[in-house]
């Protein structure tokens, strides 16, 4: 019976992930569809295609300041914040790979909860710190409050990364006359480039994802496109379809990113340990 | 790996720790202090002890967001670890196919929490959406913004879609890793599909498994974006979570007191979780 079975279920095998993917992309259509639809078209008639495919919720977001400045704000402080984190993890990370050292474990774990923290336990204390150094609304202070979780997170990849890379690589290169800046940067860094680049990934998706902590610091100049959204949903005039082209927008940087890291995602979300 | 014993290595790690304790010491010293003094405005504070910890631990309203925070987490943990198997046990090994899979199904993970809660509420609406016309349709009441169940069935689906595929993800690198050798021994000695899952591909999967179940309980329990965009915390309050009646209390009622207790101790909630999650992944890497 099971000689039978198996290759039947096997030759079916395929449908479960089509389904799958079907289900994912459903309301992403959807989202798409809108967003190509005059605003009487959305509340009117209920089409699964658009019968007048209209390019003008693109064209108000790229010709309003108060929209397409969203993007470029959110774009600045999540690559603020990737460089941050990544540079201030890379020595971190190495010394946890490398070393014991008095408190080691105690630090370890510490860094780990505040990649567990709610954002909404940080919310308010953010807010009166960031106001006592006058740095609300700036690109900045969002960047340094998504460090929060972004470099605990960034530490515990790293350090993933540089466990596989043997011990005996840096004895060879100090043998060899290597100052530790130099054999850091010269031969260490390249072997975990692809480390370092699931790292970034992972940081840039984490901080461009976030909404609570970004909404909470930024009032005009560095409000992020996802705060812009909100004040859309929430304001009397609503235009669904400027809406779900904004949606839209915000979903293709992370679709381009995603296919270099193709084959480490698993590795990062598992915080480097797969 | 070996490691050396240098105190020095604690330069390395300075950087990290001013940074992080910029960002997160201060802030929790400064909720700790408000949670053990009250104000009549003014700036000016008086100590009050434990009373706020008292009220917060003796209010309906701590409890029944509790609750709801924590049925939420068991029922999306027993739809998503599941299925995420299932998928990954069905994913193509090579091929094509791989890359394909992969990018489509991490394609949720990247997209902006507020607008995944944007997606599901244009989806789920009667009026205008797909999900909601097509229920309507079917002669179903559906509407998640008056119906307390369909409102949580609502998040339920939407969280299930937005995070099934981390669990497909790391079940698939973990399966991934297996040798075909395996799979051949299993051959020879004719083992049938469920005992290759039991004994050959389920140990195997163990370690991320523990990581994926972890890291969604933990971030199902401090979700607040998709429920706050999506439903608002209603209808009422039967969706209010923790996170939603913490910012409604600190940001929107200016509570602080009472805020900053129901802070520390959600706070604790999630350190005890940490130290489990801690303890188990350092005692798996020992066993390699």
């Amino acid at each position: 019976m099971m000689t039978t079975k198996q290759p039947l279920s096997q030759r079916l095998s395929w449908l479960v992930p089509t389904i799958y993917i079907v289900f994912l992309l459903l309301p992403i259509y959807w989202l798409v569809n809108m967003s190509f639809k005059e605003t009487s078209e959305i509340l009117g008639a209920f089409t699964l295609w658009p019968e007048n495919p209209t390019l003008r919720n693109y064209q108000v977001i790229f010709t309003d300041p108060s929209w397409y400045s969203g993007y470029i704000n959110s774009i600045i402080y999540v690559v603020l914040n990737t460089v941050i984190s990544v540079t201030v993890a890379l020595p971190a990370a190495y010394a946890f790979s490398r070393y014991r050292f008095l408190g080691d474990k105690h630090l370890f774990f510490w860094l780990l909860t505040n990649r567990m923290a709610p954002p909404a336990v940080f919310a308010l204390p953010f807010f009166q710190l960031y106001s006592a150094f006058g740095l609300i609304d700036t690109h900045i202070a969002v960047a340094i409050a998504h460090c929060l979780f972004n470099v605990p997170l960034a530490v515990w990849i790293l350090e993933g990364f540089m466990s596989g890379v043997p011990k005996e690589i840096d004895e060879t290169a100090y043998i060899d006359g290597y100052s530790f800046p130099r054999f850091f940067m010269k031969i260490f860094v390249p072997l975990i480039a692809s480390g370092i680049g699931v790292a970034a990934f992972f940081c840039f998706m984490f901080s461009w994802v976030e909404l609570l902590l970004a909404r909470t610091l930024t009032t005009t100049d560095a409000k992020p496109i996802a705060a812009t959204m909100t004040r859309t949903v929430s304001a009397s005039g609503l235009d669904w379809g400027v809406l779900a082209a904004a949606g839209v927008l915000t979903i293709i940087p992370g679709a381009l990113v995603i296919y270099f890291v193709r084959n480490y995602i698993a590795k990062g979300f598992a915080l480097g340990r797969v | 790996m070996e490691k050396t014993w240098n105190n020095k290595a604690w330069f390395m790690v300075l950087p990290v720790l001013v940074l992080v304790a910029f960002s997160a010491v201060i802030p929790l010293m400064t909720v700790v202090n408000y949670s053990v003094q009250d104000t009549f405005g003014n700036n000016e504070f008086f100590w009050a002890g434990t009373d706020w910890f008292q009220d917060v631990l003796e209010s309906d309203r701590f409890w029944d967001a509790l609750t709801r925070n924590l049925i939420f987490s068991a029922i999306i943990l027993a739809i998503e670890i599941p299925l995420g198997i299932v998928i990954a046990l069905n994913m193509p090994k090579r091929g094509i196919g791989v890359p394909i899979c992969l990018v489509l199904m991490a394609l949720p993970l990247l997209i902006p929490w507020n607008v995944v809660g944007t997606i599901w509420q244009v989806f789920g609406r009667v009026d205008i959406g797909l999900l909601g016309r097509v229920v309507a349709s079917m002669g179903i009441n559906y509407n998640y913004v008056q119906n307390p169940i369909d409102a949580w069935v609502t998040l339920i689906i939407m969280d299930v879609w937005h995070w099934t595929s981390l669990v497909v993800l790391l079940c698939y690198a973990g399966l991934v890793s297996i040798p075909d050798a395996y799979y051949q021994a299993a051959k020879i000695d004719g083992a049938s599909r469920w005992s290759v899952f039991r004994y050959i591909q389920l140990p195997k999967m163990k370690r991320v498994l523990l990581i994926a179940f972890l890291l969604r309980f933990m971030d199902s329990f401090m979700i607040y974006t998709e429920p706050f965009v999506v439903t608002g915390g209603g209808p009422g309050n039967s969706t209010t979570f923790l996170s939603i009646d913490l910012v409604k209390m600190a940001i929107g009622q200016f509570d602080l007191g009472p805020a900053a207790a129901l802070s520390i101790i959600y706070f604790l909630i999630i350190l005890l979780l940490s130290w489990i999650f801690y303890t188990v992944m350092t005692t798996s890497d020992a066993q390699g």
